[in-house]
């Protein structure tokens, strides 16, 4: 049997990963996310509470602070060393601690957990 | 109480729509005090990000928020604007029509015609960590500045953080103290390299501690703290004994008492019409990021717009018997003569 393929791309709707954010207080809310943007524009977009980005995105105040849920910790990877210095001015900061605006969105983070902290500022 | 100063204009905020404001009212003749919490001009520019890239600013592919600033410094140097830094404006009273009386935290008073407020996300604070009933120790035995060194003679201390802050303060008081211990989450400080090494000098002078972990909890009474409760990366915890903390965790913006000063606000936004960006106080201002209207984009070339059509307006209350005609500063003599170009 052969696989017929079309002949020009069905969909131009560019690749969609799940994100899922589950606040302090155990609430899930998941959200559809582009590849290539990042873990708080996502946030920032979908009106996810617990994520403030006073920055904007610039890896400047550390008000976007998320927890990688276990799982996806190696697939997320680390923290850059211009990060950690930022994640200084974040609170309770864990091993799985992470600044969501430096995460982008790839097609192998589809279905990502990150949990948000009770305060980020 | 201090004598007023006086001035056309006092603008809050030296970010960069604060900054370009003072141009287009310089333009028309108007003089300008600017008063920031930050010790610097530049707002968000020279706060949050002075190395980063900006590309959205018309006719410069790219620029740093410290580049920017310095630009527009440059630019408005012929109007002779006044600085006025690490103050917050507290109070603003109509006295006249319009006539404003400003004061602030360190109790200096103004008197203005046109108020405008550019004070983009609110006021640089520093930054309280969550600490359960930290709010109980504050400005009695937590500090989140240091005004008077000498406070905290004899005392022991507990600073926390990683940065130039609590690296400076760590070894300026070091002598102070009877007893200072320097707490950070981990063993690697952003601070200056200078001060990293002069601190771990002292360290093993044996004159003072260094501890790694983050405060859970305090122990103490009535506003008095005697130990921080400490937590290790490993998860165990042990007790700094202290009479004084300390945090040193960075600014972050809050609106302040903007919300005191009876204008209409729109969550943490001040509304304003959009012909010339007035409040619904005649005579005060608002532009930038602080602001709200139908359609608004929180970038720095609408505030640039804004700041133009401020000035028009504010024209109005500084010079009510003037006419004012528009003129463009390629052509005008008049307007190149107060360039200093002509």
């Amino acid at each position: 049997m052969s696989v017929v393929r079309p002949a020009f791309p069905v969909s131009r709707t560019p690749f969609m990963a799940k994100i899922t954010y589950i606040d302090f207080e155990g609430q899930s809310r998941s959200v559809d996310a582009e590849n290539g943007s990042t873990v708080m524009e996502n946030a920032i977009k979908n009106g996810i509470p617990g994520i403030e980005a006073e920055c904007g995105g610039a890896c400047a105040c550390a008000t976007c602070h998320v927890y990688i849920d276990e799982a996806w910790r190696e697939k997320v990877g680390g923290p850059s060393p211009m990060e950690e210095d930022m994640l200084d001015f974040g609170f309770d900061v864990r091993p799985n601690s992470r600044l969501s605006c430096q995460i982008k969105v790839t097609d192998e983070l589809d279905g990502l957990v990150v949990r948000t902290p009770e305060r980020q500022a | 109480m201090s004598e007023a100063i006086k001035t056309d204009v006092l603008i809050i905020g030296a970010g960069p729509c604060g900054l370009f404001a003072v141009f287009e009212l310089g333009l028309l003749d108007m003089k300008a005090h600017l008063i920031d919490i930050l010790d610097k001009p530049g707002g968000q520019c020279a706060e949050l990000y002075p190395e980063k890239p900006i590309y959205d600013i018309p006719g410069l592919p790219m620029v740093t928020g410290d580049g920017l600033t310095k630009a527009l410094l440059e630019q408005i140097k012929p109007f002779g604007p006044v600085f006025h830094y690490q103050e917050m404006v507290q109070t603003i009273e109509k006295v006249g029509d319009p006539l404003f009386r400003v004061t602030t935290d360190q109790n200096k008073v103004f008197e203005a015609k046109v108020v405008v407020i550019a004070a983009g996300g609110g006021s640089f604070q520093p930054k309280r960590p969550p600490i359960p009933g930290i709010e109980a120790y504050e400005e009695k035995s937590v500090h989140y500045a240091v005004r008077k060194m000498d406070i905290f003679r004899g005392k022991r201390l507990l600073i926390a953080g990683g940065g130039d802050s609590a690296l400076d303060w760590t070894l300026n008081l070091a002598p102070v103290a009877s007893e200072l211990t320097l707490l950070h989450r981990r063993d690697d400080f952003r601070a200056a390299p200078d001060s990293v090494n002069k601190m771990k000098a002292l360290v093993a002078a044996g004159k003072i501690n260094l501890a790694i972990g983050q405060v859970t909890s305090l122990d103490g009474a009535e506003g008095q703290v005697s130990a921080a409760v400490v937590k290790r990366n490993d998860g165990s915890v042990f007790s700094i004994a202290c009479d004084a903390i300390l945090p040193f965790f960075g600014l972050t913006m809050k609106l302040g008492p903007v919300a005191d000063w009876g204008l209409t606000l729109k969550g943490d936004l001040i509304e304003v019409e959009t012909a010339s960006f007035e409040t619904n106080v005649p005579g005060i201002f608002a532009i930038g990021d602080i602001n709200t209207y139908p359609g608004k984009l929180k970038l720095i070339l609408c505030g640039f717009h804004e700041g133009a059509l401020m000035a028009q307006k504010a024209h109005r209350y500084v010079y009510p018997d003037k006419k004012l005609t528009f003129q463009y500063t390629t052509s005008s003599t008049s307007l190149q003569k107060k360039l200093g170009v002509s």
